[in-house]
């Protein structure tokens, strides 16, 4: 195999480790925010919102 | 909450949840900013200088290589700190912090270890050796391994944080072998040549695109770091009022 193929591949697999982080940080934050948009639709809520709600 | 109740104005205010999360949008573009003008700027660095006289091309798996595995280090040197935070002091963000690191330090340290074996197949003529390096860095793979394990065994978010405190500082041990494992045991990996006490031995052609390259993957370490941090705190929220709501429905029944 060419020297290339080597660079390449590490190139490759550096970017492919580094988005799979990315996505796995932007999942899980779309995850947590639709599920505390969920509760708050049921109207379970921080003690600090009920309060805000209630001033 | 009112705005100036959210205002920071010295370091341990951020062990307010609330006040960290206003921090973290604020901060937070800016650094993927940089971090994205870093890494244009470092890869064609990287891809613009010359090949090494004796490596051909090749030398520019270093650019991704040596940050990383200079990151797999920091991150779990960065655990450490938080274990320190969450046994002596406390601190309510600091388990949060170790929690949210460990799967960045994974990744890091699986970057380290396939570009490093992607680099030692043409110049070492084999994929891999067990030299004392080489195997530190694959221990330190499976400690984050464990410690992500460990985390996601325990309900107890409190209990989970002693026990992954307590052996993440034990581990710890094994950054001092890693960064000196080279020097104590005779390695097929080469010495350092960068951190070194008499100063860095690689010719500025190649330093300037790796320094660059290193930075550019701090910052991003630092980026994701903060806002795993969020999704950590935003988690924890989550739990508590799923409990609070349990509660007050069984009061009620």
């Amino acid at each position: 195999m060419s020297h290339a193929f080597y660079v390449t591949a590490s190139y490759i697999a550096a970017f492919a480790v580094v988005f799979g982080l990315v996505l796995w940080v932007w999942l899980d934050h779309r995850a947590r925010h639709r599920e505390l948009a969920r509760l708050e639709a049921a109207g379970i809520r921080r003690r600090s919102a009920r309060q805000e709600n209630a001033g | 909450m009112s705005e100036p109740s959210l205002a920071i104005r010295k370091f341990s205010d951020l062990a307010n949840p609330t006040r960290f999360l206003a921090l973290v949008a604020i901060v937070w573009p800016w650094l993927a900013a940089l971090t994205v003008c870093l890494f244009a700027v470092g890869l064609y660095l990287s891809f613009a200088s010359v090949d090494d006289y004796q490596q051909g091309q090749t030398v520019r798996i270093m650019y991704v290589h040596v940050p990383a595995a200079w990151l797999s280090m920091m991150c779990y040197t960065v655990m450490a700190l938080s274990a320190l935070g969450t046994l002596v002091w406390r601190h309510p963000l600091a388990d949060v912090s170790a929690k949210a690191a460990a799967p960045l330090g994974a990744g890091f340290t699986l970057v380290a270890l396939i570009t490093g074996s992607l680099w030692g197949k043409p110049m070492w003529g084999t994929w891999w050796v067990w030299d004392a390096r080489l195997t530190s860095v694959f221990v330190l793979f499976l400690m984050y391994l464990g410690l992500i394990a460990l985390n996601r065994a325990m309900d107890d978010p409190t209990r989970a944080a002693k026990a992954s405190a307590i052996l993440i500082l034990v581990g710890f041990v094994n950054i001092p072998i890693i960064k000196f494992s080279v020097e104590w045991w005779n390695t097929l990996h080469q010495p350092a040549s960068v951190m070194r006490m008499d100063g860095p031995t690689i010719d500025p052609a190649f330093l300037w695109p790796l320094l660059i390259m290193a930075v550019a993957f701090t910052m991003l370490f630092f980026t994701l770091h903060i806002l795993a941090m969020r999704n950590e705190i935003l988690r924890r929220r989550i739990a508590v009022l799923r409990r609070h709501a349990a509660r007050s429905a069984g009061e009620a029944a």
